[in-house]
Parts: C-alpha cells; sequence; structure tokens
C-alpha cells in the first residue's frame, strides 16, 4: 500500500492562509500559486479548507475549485462549511472530487449516510476535530475548532464509518500549526478502530514526524500545511507584493521566509519516507 | 498523422460520479466531450466514454432505467473506441457479486468481485483501496514490484502506448475485474498480496479501473492516446 501526501491549502476569501491551532490566521499568499506547485512537484492529492466558510459565502473557494480542477490532475478534496446536499453538489460540480464535513455531519449525521448514498461512499470524507482532554480522553469539536460537541472522538469515528463516510480527515487542534509532530496516540487509536482510511493532520514539523505518523500512528495518508506553505515560500521565486490587500499581511510584507517553523518539500518527505522503508508514489 | 483533428466525445451522464474531471481531461487531449445521455449524441461520438462512482447495481438499474443499456451496446459494435473508467470499467463485464447478485452490460467475459482480506505479512489492508498504485504488463510483474520500467511492446497499439511499466496511477475502489481471459487483461497492480486485473482491452473496448484523469500527466497521454485511437478509426 502506497501513503498519500496530501497539501492543505486554507483558503480565506481570495488568500491562502494559516494559522496556529486553527486560529491566528496570517496570509501566506495566493492560493493557486501552492496548488499548482505542489501539484508539480508530486503531491498525491490535494485538500482545500474554507476557512470562514460558515461566516462568509462559499463562492471565492467554489471559484478556485472551478479554475484549479482544469489544470490540476490529482484528486482535490473541498471542506469548510458544506451544510446541505446542495452544497456538496455544488462543490462536486465545481470539480471536486470528494468533499469533507464536518460540523454539518455532527449536527445531523444523516447527512453522511445521504450523501454516501447519493454520490458514493468514496466521495463523502469525514473531518474530525480532535482535542485532547485533561482525562486524557478525545473529544471531537466542530466549527473549526471553536466548539465543543461532547462527543468522544472514537465513538464519533466508528459511527461516521457506519453511516458510510469513505475516510476520516483526522485534526488534532493541539498540534495544528505548532509543527511539533502529529498527534500519534489519537491518529493510531483512530486508524486502528476503523476499516476505512484514516488521514492524519496537524503538526507536521519534519519528515521524521511524518514518518512517525505513518509507522507508529498507522496513518494511511498525511496532510501537512506549514511545513509545506514556508518551504514554498523561501524556495520559489513568487511576487509577494502580488496579493490580495485583504486580511492579516503583516508577515508577507516583513519579507520574512519562515517563522519558527521547519519546512520540507514534497520531494523530501517523499525521499525520507522512501528510505525508511515507507512506500509511496516517488516523485519525479 | 493529424493531431489537429479534433475527436467529438460522449461521456454517457447516468448520473453516477465526478464528469467533470474526466470532461477536463478531455478538454486537455483535444477531445470536445458532451455529457449527456443522449442516445443520438452518443451514436454519432467518435469515442465514448462510460464513468461511475458507486455500486454496481445502482449503475445498473439507472442505465435500464434510461434506456442506454442497448445504445452502449450497439455503440460498442461500431468499432469506435468505448472507454469505462472505475466503476464504468467494472459493468462492462458481465456480473457482480456486490450486494447481491447483478448483471453487467456482458461485453467483456468475466466476473467483478471484493478484495478478500488483502494482507500485507500479517497487516489487513483498508479496503477501499484508496491512492496511487503501480500498473504493470504482467501479472508476475505486478506481483513481484519489478524494477524494468521499459515501455512494454503489448502496449504498443493500446491508449497505455506512451506511458512506462509500472506507471503509478490513482485507485478508488473495493471490487476488481476478473476476466475470464487474462489475454483482455492491459495491466495488472497488486494491493497488498492480492494481484488484480487493472485495465482491460477487447478490441475497442477499453476499460480502466483507476483514473487517468486523477493521475497527473501519465494519465492525461491516456487520453491524448485515446483521442489518437478515435481520430486514426475516423480517417479509417
Amino acid at each position: 500500500m502506497n501513503i498519500r501526501i496530501i497539501p492543505k491549502l486554507d483558503i480565506k476569501g481570495p488568500n491562502l492562509v494559516k494559522g496556529v491551532h486553527l486560529e491566528g490566521l496570517r496570509v501566506l499568499g495566493k492560493p493557486w500559486w501552492f496548488a499548482k506547485y505542489y501539484y508539480e512537484q508530486g503531491a498525491d492529492e490535494l485538500i482545500y479548507m474554507d476557512a470562514v466558510a460558515s461566516l462568509y459565502d462559499r463562492n471565492s473557494i467554489l471559484e478556485f475549485v472551478r479554475q484549479t480542477s482544469k489544470e490540476i490532475f490529482i484528486p482535490i478534496t473541498v471542506g469548510g462549511g458544506l451544510r446541505t446536499i446542495t452544497d456538496i453538489r455544488e462543490a462536486l460540480r465545481a470539480g471536486a472530487d470528494k468533499v469533507s464535513i464536518n460540523t454539518a455531519a455532527i449536527k445531523s449525521p444523516n447527512l453522511i449516510s445521504e450523501a454516501a448514498n447519493r454520490f458514493g461512499s468514496s466521495t463523502i470524507v469525514v473531518g474530525i476535530e480532535a482535542q485532547k482532554q485533561m482525562d486524557g480522553s478525545y473529544e471531537a469539536f466542530m466549527e473549526n475548532g471553536r466548539e465543543p460537541t461532547g462527543k468522544d472522538v472514537f465513538a464519533w469515528a466508528k459511527q461516521v464509518e457506519e453511516l458510510g463516510a469513505g475516510e476520516i480527515f483526522l485534526t488534532s487542534i493541539g498540534q495544528e500549526g505548532t509543527g511539533k509532530g502529529y498527534d500519534i496516540e489519537l491518529t493510531r487509536r483512530v486508524a486502528e478502530s476503523v476499516s476505512i482510511p484514516v488521514i492524519a493532520v496537524g503538526g507536521a514539523g519534519t519528515p521524521e514526524h511524518v514518518h512517525d505518523v505513518i509507522s507508529k500512528g498507522k496513518a494511511d495518508a498525511v496532510s501537512m500545511a506549514s511545513m509545506l506553505h514556508y518551504n514554498f515560500i523561501e524556495h520559489c521565486d513568487i511576487n509577494k507584493e502580488d496579493f490580495c490587500e485583504e486580511g492579516n499581511i503583516i508577515f508577507l510584507q516583513s519579507g520574512k521566509t519562515s517563522y519558527r517553523m521547519n519546512q520540507a518539500s514534497i520531494g523530501d518527505i517523499k525521499r525520507h519516507l522512501l528510505e525508511n522503508a515507507v512506500s509511496c508514489r516517488p516523485t519525479a | 498523422m493529424n493531431t489537429a483533428m479534433t475527436a467529438n466525445g460522449v461521456i454517457i451522464d447516468y448520473g453516477m460520479g465526478n464528469l467533470f474531471s474526466i470532461k477536463h481531461a478531455c478538454e486537455q487531449a483535444g477531445i470536445e466531450a458532451k455529457v449527456t445521455a443522449d442516445v443520438t449524441a452518443l451514436m454519432q461520438a467518435d469515442l465514448a466514454i462510460l464513468p461511475g462512482v458507486g455500486a454496481f447495481g445502482d449503475a445498473m438499474k439507472t442505465l435500464h432505467a434510461l434506456d442506454l443499456v442497448e445504445p452502449i451496446k450497439d455503440f460498442a459494435a461500431t468499432g469506435k473506441p468505448l472507454v469505462g473508467i472505475c466503476l464504468g470499467q467494472q459493468i462492462l463485464l458481465e456480473g457482480s457479486s456486490e450486494f447481491g447478485s447483478h448483471k453487467g452490460l456482458g461485453l467483456i467475459p468475466g466476473q467483478v468481485v471484493r478484495f478478500d482480506n488483502p494482507k500485507i505479512g500479517e497487516t489487513t489492508l483498508k479496503v477501499p483501496n484508496v491512492g496511487w498504485s503501480q500498473i504493470w504488463d504482467t501479472k508476475s510483474e505486478a506481483a513481484a514490484n519489478a524494477s524494468d520500467t521499459a515501455r512494454p511492446a503489448r502496449w504498443a497499439n493500446t491508449p497505455l502506448r506512451s506511458i512506462d511499466n509500472g506507471t503509478y496511477m490513482y485507485f478508488v475502489h473495493s471490487y476488481y475485474a476478473v476476466p475470464d481471459d487474462d489475454a483482455v487483461a492491459l495491466t495488472w497492480t497488486s494491493y497488498g498480496d492480492t494481484v488484480f486485473c487493472s485495465s482491460l482491452m477487447k478490441g475497442n473496448v477499453i476499460a480502466f479501473q483507476h483514473h487517468p484523469e486523477r493521475s497527473a500527466t501519465e494519465g492525461l497521454s491516456i487520453y491524448d492516446n485515446i483521442k489518437t485511437m478515435a481520430t486514426t478509426a475516423l480517417r479509417g
């Protein structure tokens, strides 16, 4: 089995953003730069998350999906703010291959089965945002990590599988954006409790972290954002003036290329995996 | 060869799966693709693509309800390329055991079966198989994960003529085709210890379990080759 490496693009209006613990979003540039670069660098899939979809309208991300799906020929998953069957259909019609739903699935679990029946299980990814509790348990959150749900992550994971989800996109809120490594225990416990693929996200800082969440965490696929984004910004010749002046652009204007964040490219990650006996599709 | 010639394609729209990525891949290759269930358009097309995501039984039920079963068979009989993708591959066979027993289009003799406990060592793999796997010319290369990637001679007059042996393609599936005759298997792929037929070709009927339209540059070149086959057939 070949592990998939899936860059995650958090999109806010016209910009690609990145935060820490899903908060404090900083503008890093235009989503298109990143999407196209990762495609050419050998990403196995891409995931676009609309960072503020529940607060704003969704037209900008759908337009982005429409544009990119004409030029990017790997699977694209779209998430963030999808609430209804109609929302899902719109995302798929815009060119998404899969959708990721979280808040709406928690509020109405039947949406999972209804969507799976209508569009096929393989099209429906359920996002689970997990927050470790003082007693060591994990609680599922919604609304981009802002709202507790009272649901136990592992019980919820089994339930979404039974309802027909095709994959689980598992975020560790505690590790997200920190670069300190994935939550191995969380990932392993979810991956072992379901028979559908689990995509781990949150905390990647080095290729070793990616290897750990596969070998120890039993992840079937791995997603990451900051580590790749800061690498891209440092190595690519982009015109940093060429972005929309909206949101927190202080970082871009500062001319800094990194921010206490380790970085690696998709090629670095895949080479490290292959050297350590984890199979994946090699980059060219 | 007149590569500037465009081909008119029909992507058969029966409500199953993401037709947009297929349409975009066709456009890249110079195939003017119409997404439709219209039989007249189908019969006039230079090539037809049968997509599909979901369940075998539902797909066949929908094709029957839309009166598309006989037209698809008629199209296959014209000798023009008919390309099945994913579930669209599976329904070209005679039947499937998915959720009960279902009858397929029967254009390729054989059955569709579910992964039965695929393993690596003692570890059972997850089903569906989601991700990138290699396509190989022979069963034994797939089983051994061979290292010789020279272009197989057998692929010369097929949509795979431009790609290397062992090229990675994107798969999402729980079931796979088991043709009665191994000779119609164009490629083989392994998932753990299970080796399965990942593409088929019987005359003008071509089918892929994987998604060439989601398999980056190599996948797109398969569409280029399909277009060439269709336009070559046109010029007689």
